[in-house]
């Protein structure tokens, strides 16, 4: 049983993790979420099993382990309220952008191309073509 | 006084039900908040004395015994860390009242700030693991809303990375307070710290390792940090400011908690002084690379988080000293630093080196404020940050790490250099380029008297830590003994 327990939330880390790793919101909330449940029958089950530990039902030595319920109904709802606001901030980015692609930091791009820009310039040099070429200015292309 | 232990987290949360209550009136809300944080920066400041005098104090709030109920403990280190970030987040809120923008456009800005003071200040008090993740949460939950509280295109698209970066963290934190469970069947700190002794070693070095990595995210070590100067940018300065000042550090806590008091020893030393020594390089490369005044301060986090990990790395009173110390100083400064930042960019209207200039000229007052953060950033002496590195390298030295040590003193030259970038940009060349948007007069003191007076208040609260380095390392050396003796840890909260 507990094999079985561990076997999904292996399953569900996996395609989790799978689709984290997309580009679009919708499948990264998705995997957000799986990846979540995973975790919390991961909880689930590291406590021992048994009877529902109410007392006077049954024999206490009998109980499951009432101590990760508890937690992992705290965990449940802590998930479920970041998903939550996950999902209207995916839905403002939407009606911001009209795509559902996870964008590419503008800054990032510029820092990055300067490099680029270095190499051309070096190039430049090298063989020696006098004016005329236009240098794209990095800074200007920030202005968004 | 173990009575009062709990005010520090129910105050804020009280404080922010009420602010929701007196929504309608932005005045209201302000003497809710500065009441309440004033009231919760003096109680730390008794507590911070009083723990200091007779020992760490426990609560077991609800009257559940120890490893059961919910347990409060304030030691040394909690309790500076509380006392440092309750001052900061009083400064900072009176510098957002006085800022255009974030405080004033939302009604929910006050209450949801009050509830991100009510996390940090849990996630320093908790003795207990899941308590630790509720806090985290509570903290992390309060900051996706700060962060994405404009609405802007780029806050919308940074605050989806911070909040998946950091669901994953808490997801990794989630499974490892399961498999702590299911190896020790107890979440408690103290409790963990007697019954991870008869754990497998190997099933030991995993847990230490996975929290590693659960708060290496939360801190921003390499190379888990890409998320942080990408995010942390896009929102106001003061949320900013406090992200930087505050939420790394809770991370940084929660390493130093962990690793010393139920993993002492299992965590390689030479595996955390290389991500020390890679964290501290990677991060001054970044900030050298950028001509942003926000994105620069931003990847220096980075960096400087490299510093308290060496401290760690280290594992010897006199190393976790050097850390406790350069946490101190690092939250102030780095917090002075990103306020400065947003006086910039409030007063010559940009962010981008390129777009200011001449503002020595035009704001000498300014170019103070920033000047003092910024050398201290750097470790030049007299001030804060050389005392830091000074304890450091010291510890380092005395230990024979010299290569991590080497590290540390190029990369201070580093951070001058970047900090000089900066100076130079803005307060010294003229602008190259018209800025995004008109800026702001410049007043007798240089910006708004609610932005100046916090920001200068700062810059003075680390020039006295540089004036009261001998009692402040004394006390930072006092706090690494316990830190190195989990017995009396665990002696406070199982009784």
């Amino acid at each position: 049983m507990s094999v079985l327990l561990a076997a999904t939330a292996a399953l569900l880390f996996a395609m989790g993790t799978w689709l984290l790793l997309q580009r679009q919101l919708s499948r990264i909330i998705i995997g957000v979420g799986l990846v979540g449940h995973g975790a919390n029958l991961l909880l689930i089950t590291s406590g021992r099993r048994g009877v529902a530990p109410l007392i006077g039902t049954a024999d206490e030595s009998a109980f499951a382990d009432p101590l990760p319920q508890a937690l992992v109904l705290t965990g449940i709802v802590i998930t479920f309220g970041v998903t939550t606001f996950l999902l209207a901030l995916a839905y403002r980015s939407w009606l911001l952008t009209k795509g559902d692609e996870v964008e590419d930091d503008i800054e990032d791009r510029i820092i990055g191309r300067q490099g680029a820009l270095d190499e051309e310039v070096q190039d430049h040099d090298v063989a020696d073509v006098p004016g005329g070429d236009t240098e794209p200015e990095p800074a200007a292309e920030a202005a968004p | 006084m173990t009575r009062l232990l709990p005010l520090p987290v129910v105050l804020p949360l009280l404080g922010a039900g009420i602010s929701v209550v007196v929504g309608r009136s932005r005045t209201a809300q302000r003497v809710v908040a500065i009441s309440v944080l004033s009231a919760v920066t003096v109680l730390s400041l008794v507590l911070l004395v009083h723990v200091d005098r007779e020992g760490p104090l426990a609560v077991q709030v609800g009257g559940w015994p120890a490893p059961i109920g919910i347990t409060l403990v304030a030691d040394r280190l909690a309790a500076i860390m509380l006392a440092v970030a309750s001052l900061m987040l009083l400064a900072v809120l009176v510098y957002a009242i006085g800022q255009p923008g974030a405080e004033r456009n939302h009604v929910g800005f006050q209450s949801v700030y009050l509830v991100l003071a009510a996390g940090v200040a849990m996630s320093f008090l908790t003795g207990d693991l899941f308590n630790l993740y509720v806090a985290f949460e509570m903290m992390l939950m309060a900051s996706y809303v700060l962060i994405t509280l404009g609405g802007r295109r780029d806050q919308v698209r940074a605050g989806m990375t911070y909040v998946v970066i950091s669901l994953i963290a808490s997801v990794l934190f989630l499974s490892a307070i399961a498999f702590a469970y299911s190896a020790t069947g107890t979440v408690n700190l103290a409790d963990l710290a007697v019954k991870l002794q008869d754990v497998p070693d190997g099933v030991r070095s995993g847990l230490a390792a996975l929290l590693l990595v659960v708060f290496g995210i939360k801190a921003a070590l390499f190379p888990l940090f890409f998320w942080l100067p990408d995010s942390y940018p896009t929102a106001p300065s003061p949320v900013t400011a406090i992200f930087a000042g505050l939420l790394t550090k809770v991370g940084i806590y929660a390493i130093i908690r962990t690793q010393t008091l139920l993993f002492p020893g299992d965590t390689p030393k030479a595996l955390l002084l290389a991500i020390a020594g890679a964290t501290m390089l990677v991060g001054v490369l970044g900030a050298i690379a950028q001509g942003d005044v926000k994105r620069i301060l931003s990847f220096h986090i980075v960096s400087q988080i490299g510093y308290m990990v060496m401290g760690l790395g280290i594992f010897t009173a006199a190393g976790i000293a050097g850390a406790v110390i350069y946490v101190i100083h690092h939250i102030v400064v780095k917090t002075t630093l990103f306020l400065t930042g947003g006086l910039i960019e409030h007063v010559g209207g940009s962010g981008r080196l390129t777009r200011l200039g001449g503002m020595v000229r035009t704001n000498p007052a300014l170019a103070v404020l920033f000047i003092l953060p910024a050398l201290s950033l750097a470790g030049i002496p007299p001030l804060s940050g050389f005392v830091a590195k000074f304890a450091l390298v010291d510890a380092g030295v005395a230990d024979d790490q010299y290569v991590v040590v080497a590290v540390s003193l190029l990369v201070s030259l580093m951070t001058l250099f970047s900090m000089l970038k900066i100076w130079t940009g803005v307060f010294w060349t003229r602008a190259d380029e018209e800025p995004d948007e008109p800026g702001h007069p410049v007043g007798v003191l240089g910006g708004p008297v609610l932005m100046v007076v916090p920001t200068a208040v700062l810059v003075t609260l680390s020039l006295a830590i540089a004036v009261a380095a001998a009692p402040l390392y004394s006390l930072s050396l006092r706090a690494a003994d316990d830190l190195l003796d989990p017995a009396r840890y665990v002696a406070v909260v199982l009784g």
